[in-house]
């Protein structure tokens, strides 16, 4: 096992900790110039307060005549807070909208929350209770979902959170810039053991991480434990080119866009096909009776991952002409 | 009563226990008040204490996991709803207010001591389902968690919740239309203390917001009693609807909290500095800037929800807006103290600690409106010494600072000036010492209602828990005090601070009817100068 | 002297009809809101069920929902008539009258309500295990439904016992009983009339057609 795969927890005291994601460095940037910017007001004003209260207190003899009108300064000190307030936010917006944008390419990790654990879920199958390995320098993408109530994964070195919500999906990404161990929270109270579903983040160079990742007990990949899945449920039954009921077919579903039976139409993605599985009759596709039967209560969160997995891997070239 | 007030004063309007429950004097309502809310901020701070000292040590080791959580629920749900809502509209609003305006009492005299009955209903049921074994669903309430996964007395909570805000309701219709009709004469809007603006800004939010919260407290009561599949994904339901419904009422009732403490600070800063208010136009424009634009700013509590980045960008923008009023105030009451002539009396001590520590406050709520910052400080200790920096720093400091104001006015006594000079300074170093170092563990990334914690944030904790003791002798003190002028202070005279305003030129303490004659509305509000020879005050 | 004069809410008679119908506007603004929250979680449920919402709409009887408008609307026209007989003096008496029939107007439109849920009820239409209707929503659909209309029931039941006291207070020509307290009472019916006229459609109509 490789020595920088073994760094502890750090336990030391530090200011602004480890920045471990390539987000960080940005959200640290903001962070200080937010620090200077609300620093310099709070002592300018801390002065001011403390100069007039000094300057002018009762005892003193100074010059009291009211002082005239100042409507310059009061127009300066609204507008100027005005235009730093439409830089700021312009600024973690932007840092905000590229948290809300994976690339393509990014390695994706499944994660089911529940009360109160994480459960994860690598492509190929490998899975892990509480801690998540990644590898150094490649975006990662945790696509999650709860099994009970709301829980929010939090890598503070990463200066990442997202909520975890039960009945639909949300995702988070990064790309890690250090090796090492970093904090694992659960930050949204979900119950008594809130406060104990912690776990860890472990960042490992590539080739490291490939060999750990092929390393674990022998489990089918997700893409394929979920086509076992389709037939295993029955859904080729009806999905296969070969079925002789209409049904859509799901060869590169995936990020295609749907008509729906009452005119809209939408983007199928994870949430479109986990409601299709749960409740069939939500968002029936134009062409098609409602017929399908809901596999609500027979498929767990891991399981609806597996099947989205399985119709990921498939590709449009795949379907019949 | 056992005061022995000026005779024909309203203490001595009826001495026996009934008289004071049957009472319609706005006067007495506000005592009624007054003393109940303290007991609940005791039970709150109970609550507060215990939870401090379990977090001095990283291990939960003093309660257990259930117990801690039922605890942080019952210190915000009485805090909230039970001490800093009524506070300083029901207190101190309900006393001043016809005062100021030179009325004899509200419009709805009846109406406001069914407030109070509401409030002491709400409360009593609240407080019966702590007795019975609390509620741990955090007094935000998230769904599924409390309507589908706890197993404690939320339905019960729910109710105590739903009967209080009848009473924030009717205290906010009393208050609204008090202002429009029973002014007196001389005295247009613009010439309206601006406690009296705050009132009325406060009040709007409590007539439209709380009907929400309402509405809101019923549905999530109906889905734990018959799953109606309106929050709870198992059943068809969104999470989220509830955190937009409930949000929509509590992030206005932020203000609710501040804006009347807002109004205290512009009554307390012009009378010990001798000045009238910089800018009052823009001083009242920005109150009611502030609470309509505050209706529209509660998304940001949403931020890594799983809501829609448009609408996280549009409440992120509106959030930096909202500020600007804010800002502008604390600039107005700054320049306030300009060529004034500053006294250091206690209510300013805490009006001037107000201006600090609402400050810092809000300064950190610009960190949380930034998205990509509130990311990473959401939902940690962060955002608990914001807010507590807003409601503890700002409100609870204004309270106390309206409380020795018009303590003179109200009881006809001096309370001692130099234990309350030091209680201020308590709670201001108290406070700074408790919460600072929270902002400090929420960059660290210590998430908040944590019961047990990582060892690496021990330090800062230990000092938060170190200061809490402080500040709780700081407001321990006053309940000593004012108990102690009571029977021994210095009769106060009508008016020992020198101070401008209608109530100041009713009797201390008043008589029921407020005004033995008329009041002179003066042409001009705030009517200080830093030059003139001030009355001395009996000390 | 700036010739400021004292304020006496219980003396000062032309005062009092501002504060009372500014009350009650006031009031009714906040109520607004309160149904308001009701409206948003139909609005939400619209959205993300609208088969569901199209199919519990059809089961609402649309028969005595309408009939119970009209009877709605009726009684709002009772208590504006009763209103407007403060102008005439000889129409006097017919205040109380007008007022009663108000009230039983609202009487009989709880009757037809509590008519429709006990229907309802048969039919396995109450949010539940046996809830009758399969399609994805529509027991959200009626658990608003009962939740909306029990409210407004409750909002009723307290009009109807302020206009029966109104009618009563009228007839014996009590001082607490004039034309000031009538206008707010007639305020607080009319606005519980428009929440009907805004739950009508949203309830009975979606989808009827075809």
């Amino acid at each position: 096992m490789a020595a920088d795969t073994d760094a502890t927890l750090s336990s030391g005291f530090r200011l602004l900790h480890a920045a471990a994601s390539a987000q960080a460095s940005r959200t640290d940037a903001l962070f200080l110039a937010m620090l200077l910017l609300c620093g310099t007001v709070a002592v300018v004003l801390l002065v001011l307060v403390t100069w007039f209260s000094l300057r002018y207190r009762r005892s003193r003899v100074v010059d009291r005549t009211p002082p005239r009108q100042m409507k310059g300064i009061e127009v300066a000190w609204t507008v100027t807070p005005l235009l730093i307030f439409f830089g700021v936010f312009g600024w973690a917006a932007r840092d905000y909208v590229t948290m809300a944008d994976p690339p393509a390419d990014a390695l994706p990790i499944s994660v089911v929350a529940r009360q109160w654990m994480w459960k994860l879920q690598h492509r190929n199958g490998r899975r892990e209770i509480n801690e998540l390995h990644v590898p150094l320098g490649e975006p990662v993408v945790v696509t999650m979902t709860s099994q009970d109530v709301i829980h929010s994964f939090f890598i503070p070195a990463f200066r990442l959170k997202q909520d975890v919500v039960p009945g639909r999906y949300t995702r988070l990404w990064f790309t890690a810039t250090q090796l090492g161990e970093f904090p694992l929270f659960c930050s949204e109270y979900c119950g008594s053991e809130h406060s104990q579903m912690t776990g860890r983040v472990v960042v490992m160079s590539p080739s490291d991480y490939g060999r750990w990742l092929a390393s674990g007990p022998s489990e089918p990949g997700m893409a394929q434990y979920g086509f076992a899945l389709f037939r295993q449920l029955g859904c080729s039954g009806c999905h296969d080119p070969r079925s002789t009921i209409h049904a859509p077919l799901l060869a590169g579903l995936y990020g295609r866009t749907v008509h729906l039976q009452d005119g809209r139409s939408l983007v199928a993605d994870a949430d479109y096909i986990r409601d299709s599985i749960l409740v069939p009759a939500k968002d029936v596709v134009a062409g098609f009776a409602p017929v399908m039967p809901s596999f609500a209560g027979q498929v767990s969160e891991e399981d609806l991952q597996a099947l989205i997995a399985y119709i990921q891997s498939t590709s449009a070239r795949d379907a019949t002409p | 009563m056992t005061t022995d007030a000026l005779p024909g004063s309203y203490l001595d309007d009826g001495l026996t226990l009934r008289s004071w429950l049957t009472t319609t004097d706005h006067k007495r309502i506000a005592i009624l008040y007054a003393l109940s809310i303290t007991a609940f901020f005791f039970v709150g701070g109970a609550a507060a204490t215990i939870i401090r000292m379990e977090l001095a040590t990283p291990a939960g080791d003093l309660v257990s996991n259930d117990a801690y959580d039922k605890l942080f629920t019952a210190h915000g749900v009485i805090m909230v709803w039970l001490f800093l809502i009524p506070s300083i509209p029901s207190v101190l609003g309900n006393f001043l207010l016809p005062l100021m305006l030179g009325a004899r009492d509200l419009a709805f005299p009846r109406l406001n001591l069914l407030s109070w009955y509401l409030y002491m209903a709400g409360g009593l049921i609240t407080l019966e389902a702590l007795l019975l074994g609390g509620v741990d669903t955090g007094w935000t309430f998230y769904t599924p968690y409390s309507t589908m996964f706890s197993n404690t007395y939320v339905v019960l909570t729910l109710v105590g919740v739903f009967v209080t805000g009848f009473s924030s309701i009717l205290t906010g219709l009393n208050f609204i239309v008090t202002i429009h009709t029973l002014r007196a004469p001389a005295m247009g809007w613009f010439k309206l203390p601006l406690f009296a603006w705050a009132m009325y800004a406060t009040s709007l939010i409590l007539v439209l917001a709380t009907p929400v919260l309402a509405v809101t407290t019923l549905l999530v009561a109906a889905e734990r009693l018959f799953q109606i599949g309106i929050f709870d994904p198992a059943y068809g339901g969104d999470p989220l609807l509830f955190q937009h419904l409930f949000w929509f009422y509590s992030h206005p009732a932020v203000y609710i909290m501040v804006l009347p403490a807002m109004g205290v600070v512009s009554e307390i800063i012009p009378c010990f500095a001798r000045r009238p208010v910089f800018g009052y136009d823009t001083m009242a424009y920005a109150i009611l800037a502030i609470a309509s634009v505050g209706f529209l700013v509660w998304g940001h509590h949403m931020f890594v929800s799983g809501q829609s980045l448009a609408a996280s960008m549009t409440f992120s923008l509106l959030s930096f807006l909202v500020a600007i009023p804010s800002a502008i105030k604390v600039f107005n009451w700054t320049a306030t103290l300009y060529k004034g002539s500053i006294r250091f009396d206690a209510p300013m001590l805490y009006a001037l600690g107000f201006v600090g520590l609402f400050t810092i406050g809000g300064l950190t709520g610009l960190f949380l409106a930034s998205l990509a910052l509130d990311v990473h400080l959401t939902d940690t200790y962060f955002v608990v010494a914001h807010f507590h920096y807003i409601m503890v720093g700002g409100s609870v400091m204004a309270y106390f600072g309206g409380l020795h104001f018009w303590w003179p006015k109200a009881t006809g006594r001096l309370y001692p000036e130099v234990w309350a000079r030091i209680a201020a300074v308590l709670v201001f170093v108290g406070f700074n010492l408790t919460f600072f170092p929270q902002f400090i563990l929420g960059m660290e990334g210590m998430p908040r209602r944590y019961h047990a914690y990582p060892p690496q944030f021990q330090v800062l904790n230990l000092f938060s828990s170190t200061g809490a003791g402080v500040l709780a002798i700081g407001y321990l003190m006053p309940l000593v005090y004012f108990a102690w002028s009571l029977g021994r202070g210095k009769a106060a005279g009508d008016n020992p601070f020198g101070a401008k305003g209608l109530e100041w030129q009713a009797r201390s303490p008043p008589p029921t009817h407020n005004f033995d004659a008329p009041p002179v509305v003066p042409a001009r509000v705030y009517d200080y100068q830093a030059d003139e020879p001030r009355p001395e005050a009996v000390r | 002297m700036s010739g400021a004069t004292l304020a006496h809410p219980s003396v000062d008679e032309k005062q009092e009809p501002e504060t009372g119908k500014l009350g009650m506007w006031v009031f009714l603004a906040s109520e607004v809101l309160f149904f308001g929250g009701l409206f948003v979680a139909y609005l939400v449920g619209r959205v993300r069920f609208p088969a569901g919402w199209a199919e519990g709409s059809r089961h609402t009887d649309v028969l005595l929902g309408t009939v119970n408008t009209a009877v709605l609307l009726t009684s709002s026209a009772a208590v504006a008539l009763a209103v407007a007989c403060e102008e005439d003096g000889h129409a006097r008496r017919w205040k109380a009258r007008l007022l009663s029939l108000t009230a039983a107007l609202g009487t009989v439109f709880l009757l037809l309500k509590g008519l429709e849920w006990h229907d309802e009820w048969r039919e396995h239409l109450l949010p539940g295990p046996d809830f009758a209707l399969h399609v994805a929503g529509a027991q959200q659909f009626f658990a608003l439904y009962f939740l909306v209309t029990g409210l407004h029931g409750v909002h009723m039941v307290c009009g109807i016992v302020a206009l029966s006291l109104l009618a009563r207070g009228r007839a014996r020509a009590r001082p607490w009983a004039g034309a000031r307290e009538l206008e707010v009472a007639a305020l607080y019916w009319h606005f519980v009339d428009v929440v009907w006229i805004f739950l009508y459609p949203l309830l009975y109509l979606v989808d009827r057609h075809g």
